[in-house]
């Protein structure tokens, strides 16, 4: 049966791959070549972050324990969850914690799509600390990879914030005083602490301004972030010579020295 | 902007193996050069298929742990009525335990920056990770500075009464000062290892373990009003 039906699901793959429309969309054409293969990366907008080949000894899970990619899953995860919660969430005192109420008991499998998000939410977190140490651990932050690592710092900062600025949004009792705990700490910068509280609040205590607040930047202002710093981390990985391997590396790159104009004759 | 170049450009170029790859050989050295020709495999569809798997199986774990635990809901935000402890979430977990010891200043303002601006720095070390270990050379010097700064830190962190924090310290002290009895060449492989770690190195296992420490602490050790509590007892 499968003998039969493979080279007949082949030729449908092959016929719509060579049809006009497909080839229309996208440009690298059809192929198995090993140059339609790249290019099938290559002229991709957002497979062209990625390098056309990676060191094989890199793919390997021992080498990475793929946390990089777990952690861009997690993040799949999240945005395809929080967009079907925004279906069901008002960012107001006290409707929000009322749809919580419904998620749980009357949207279907509304429990199911926040446990989802909450649990990939803290896994994130973890999974992006993993990351951090790993690639620590690796080496694989040296020349010419600095640059990325602070991207990388960037993104955990973001990732943090995220979790931080979501935490609020069930308006629970849990949500609320861990948030007032976090926020109280704002206070303690010197001089402009209290602006900083007030600013991060909207008031001077966590209430519904807060609660929008935090709803924006954790459905908009972060994720959109988080999207561009993510692009520009995936970029860099190939811009910077692929995943780390350990043998091969340039030295750190001396600082220019300013060219003494006696010297420029030589 | 006419210096003349110390090197000689060259292309060395093996489709199959590497795209394109310029090679920049010195005059003073002799032209052999470290190849490093690795097999690679094409992104698309190996590498892909692999990340969508991983992927994958990371989705359907997920969704099979979000079907069996629910998230936690508790009752409405009430500001009337402070839980006690009132706990950050797992991640600010460490730091609230050291909010517990210091002034807010400390430990939720220069604490947080002191960190994030040390992992920026990392990487613009100019001590590198495999080259030179910490105490390979400069021994006897960098030695006597370990020793001023562990027993300072030390002092300070039971001055505080931060004892919590302590052990960690000590574990990587410990580690330390096995380290700077070891050189390349001594017989087991772990005195080789830490014998070849640099201070970047140590100063982020440090970080990891107060890290793990502090937030498990924070976690599962506190009670009422941050005193101490045992997990299996409540």
């Amino acid at each position: 049966m499968a003998a039969k039906t493979e080279p007949f699901i082949d030729g449908v793959i092959g016929q719509v791959r060579g049809s006009r429309v497909w080839r229309s969309v996208f440009r690298a054409g059809s192929g198995n070549s090993t140059l339609h293969r790249a290019l099938a990366i290559q002229q991709n907008i957002f497979l062209h972050l990625l390098s056309t080949k990676v060191r094989k000894r890199m793919v390997s899970f021992r080498s990475t324990w793929y946390l990089g990619t777990l952690t861009l899953g997690t993040f799949l995860i999240l945005v395809a969850t929080g967009v079907l919660l925004m279906l069901y969430y008002h960012p107001s005192v006290p409707q929000a914690y009322a749809d919580m109420k419904d998620l749980q008991f009357v949207v279907s499998s509304g429990l199911f799509l926040r446990n989802l998000h909450r649990w990939s939410a803290q896994l994130m977190v973890f999974l992006v600390f993993a990351h951090m140490f790993k690639v620590f651990y690796r080496g694989a932050y040296r020349t010419p990879r600095e640059f990325n690592w602070v991207i990388g710092i960037v993104l955990l900062l973001i990732t943090l914030l995220l979790s931080y600025t979501g935490y609020l949004l069930p308006w629970d009792q849990l949500a609320y005083w861990a948030i007032t705990v976090g926020s109280n700490i704002s206070s303690a910068v010197p001089l402009v602490g209290s602006k900083i509280h007030f600013l991060l609040l909207g008031g001077n205590q966590v209430n519904a301004n807060a609660l929008l607040r935090f709803y924006v930047l954790h459905c908009v202002v972060l994720p959109l972030t988080a999207f561009l710093f993510i692009a520009i981390h995936f970029w860099r990985i190939r811009k910077d010579g692929g995943l780390y391997v350990q043998q091969s590396e340039p030295k750190a790159l001396p600082a220019i020295e300013p060219t003494m104009p006696a010297q420029e004759g030589k | 902007m006419s210096t003349p170049k110390d090197f000689i450009a060259g292309i060395d170029s093996d489709q199959r193996r590497s795209p394109t790859r310029v090679v920049f050989v010195t005059r003073r050295t002799s032209a052999q050069v470290k190849v490093n020709r690795e097999d690679q495999v094409q992104t698309y569809p190996e590498v892909l298929f692999r990340a969508v798997l991983a992927i994958e199986l990371l989705a359907i774990l997920l969704v099979v742990f979000a079907l069996f635990f629910n998230a936690p809901l508790e009752g409405i935000a009430d500001p009337t009525h402070t839980p006690n402890p009132a706990k950050a979430p797992w991640y600010f977990l460490g730091l609230q335990e050291l909010l517990h010891y210091f002034p807010p200043v400390v430990a939720g303002v220069l604490v947080p920056t002191m960190l994030i601006v040390s992992l920026v720095v990392i990487p613009y070390f100019d001590i590198n990770i495999e080259a030179s270990g910490l105490f390979l050379t400069n021994r006897a010097r960098r030695l006597r500075i370990f020793y001023i700064v562990t027993a300072g830190l030390l002092i300070f962190l039971l001055f505080f009464k931060v004892y919590v924090a302590v052990p960690p310290t000590l574990i990587v002290a410990l580690a330390m000062i096995v380290a700077a009895n070891s050189t390349p060449d001594s017989p087991t492989k772990l005195r080789r290892y830490l014998a070849a770690k640099p201070f970047a190195y140590w100063i982020m296992t440090w970080f990891l373990f107060e890290l793990i420490v502090l937030t498990a602490v924070g976690t599962w050790f506190r009670g009422p009003g941050w005193s101490w509590v045992l997990p299996w007892r409540s």
